[in-house]
């Protein structure tokens, strides 16, 4: 199992990591980003999907998108 | 057919700040599916569990262990004969010593136990463990057990500040600096004995697993937890249970190898690379043992079938993401309750 599909995570955008028992809560572009990754799209995917839910400019996705992949990154949460 | 009722002994009923696991073994056994009766066994006549109302269906005073074996040994032959005791669960570490040696006679007498053997239970301690790490390939910080005050000015390398100062039996304290770490080796020589073990801090995340051997190397019950808050008694006020299969992978590892027979905990430090550090098995139940049960993993109901010879098959499955916190409570009693432990020893 990807570290990213072990992850539990609520509607609220809390995240439990059952490997390590750590928490965090994300915001709700957080946990739509997630669910994308988790759903196999691709980065350049996810920034259209973000520029489409959210009605933000592509700079913009593309800052949420990368911050959010770091975050991730960071915390061990991805593969 | 109706079910046996079990008579079973509990000791470690202090469920106080740095809380023994009495309280937490005696609600296991009641959830379990067995009929059970308990009798808890006290060493004081404050300790919380004699009084908590519903736990113990009956309560007595034991002699403190360093009284000495024939008083032991005498009142619990007087406690079996009122109440034909079927199992004993010891649950403290300075008493382990008293229950294994003379688990025999205690056999004999009709009361089962499921406890580590003598060398198990001695090669495991503390003052002892960088030796225990290199028979069994086990990652352990650097340490050294003391007995003398003066060895503290000259420790060996690579032991240096900051390091944890162990009592014998219980209680350790993080240390700075000399005057801090002398302080500690009197206080903790004082009040466990000698050696006082100094062992390096790693830095990390605290872990801990609470298991169940069966003598022959298989491990019969394994659940891995994660101390979320903890005291400054360094104990775990509350805690929950993980997913890490490489923990779980040591524990197997060191049941197999050991043959480990009966409750144990390992105390374990994460690093953020990855590595892990055993600094210290604990030989019996842990407190947070009522978080296992919550898990899906009743260990105290394994480890009494293990005691009356049950073949038991090993339980792999648990729910990670249980969690535990702890809370105190204020109990009212009525003082003629307290007159009954003072006068007669047992309520």
């Amino acid at each position: 199992m990807s570290k990213l599909n072990s992850l539990a995570i609520s509607e609220n955008g809390f995240i439990f990591k059952p490997s390590t028992g750590e928490s965090f809560v994300t915001n709700e572009i957080g946990l739509f980003i997630i669910q994308l990754l988790k759903s196999g799209k691709k980065a350049d995917e996810i920034i259209q999907e973000i520029i489409k839910d959210f009605e933000v400019d592509n700079l913009t996705a593309g800052k949420d998108l990368y911050e959010f992949l770091d975050f991730l990154k960071k915390e061990n949460m991805t593969d | 057919m109706e079910k046996k009722k079990l008579n079973i002994a509990v000791t470690g009923l202090n469920n106080i700040d740095s809380p023994g696991p009495g309280v937490p073994v005696i609600r296991a056994l009641k959830k379990s599916g067995m009929d059970v009766k308990i009798i808890g066994l006290a060493y004081e006549n404050l300790e919380p569990g004699i009084y908590m109302p519903g736990l113990v269906d009956k309560s007595y005073l034991m002699p403190f262990p360093s009284t000495g074996s024939e008083a032991f040994l005498e009142r619990l032959a007087y406690i079996h004969k009122k109440e034909n005791l079927d199992i004993v669960i010891p649950n403290f570490d300075s008493e382990l010593f008293l229950f294994i040696k003379f688990n025999e006679r205690l056999k004999q007498m009709g009361i089962s136990t499921f406890l580590p053997t003598l060398e198990q239970f001695e090669e495991r301690h503390k003052d002892n463990l960088p030796e225990y790490a290199r028979k069994y390939n086990i990652t352990v910080p650097e340490s050294k057990p003391l007995v003398n005050i003066k060895e503290l000015e000259n420790l060996p390398k690579p032991l240096s500040y900051p390091y944890f100062i162990k009592g014998k039996f219980y209680e350790a304290f993080k240390v700075s600096n000399l005057a801090q770490s002398q302080y500690y080796f009197n206080k903790l020589s004082a009040k466990w004995g000698l050696p006082v073990v100094v062992q390096q801090a790693i830095q990390g995340t605290e872990v801990n697993v609470i298991a169940l051997g069966d003598g022959e190397g298989n491990t019969v019950s394994a659940v891995p937890m994660r101390k979320q808050y903890i005291t400054d008694k360094g104990k775990a006020w509350g805690g929950i249970t993980i997913s890490d299969e490489r923990l779980l992978k040591i524990t197997h590892d060191i049941i197999k190898k050991t043959k480990w027979r009966g409750a144990l905990e390992l105390e374990m430090i994460k690093t953020d690379d990855g590595e892990y550090y055993l600094i210290e098995i604990n030989p019996r139940i842990p407190a947070w043992v009522y978080l296992a049960v919550g898990a899906g993993q009743n260990l105290p109901e394994l480890l009494c079938k293990l005691a009356l010879g049950e073949k038991v098959d090993p339980i792999k499955e648990y729910k990670t993401g249980k969690m535990f916190i702890r809370y105190s409570w204020d109990l009212i009693g009525d003082i003629s309750d307290f007159e009954k432990i003072i006068v007669f020893g047992e309520l």
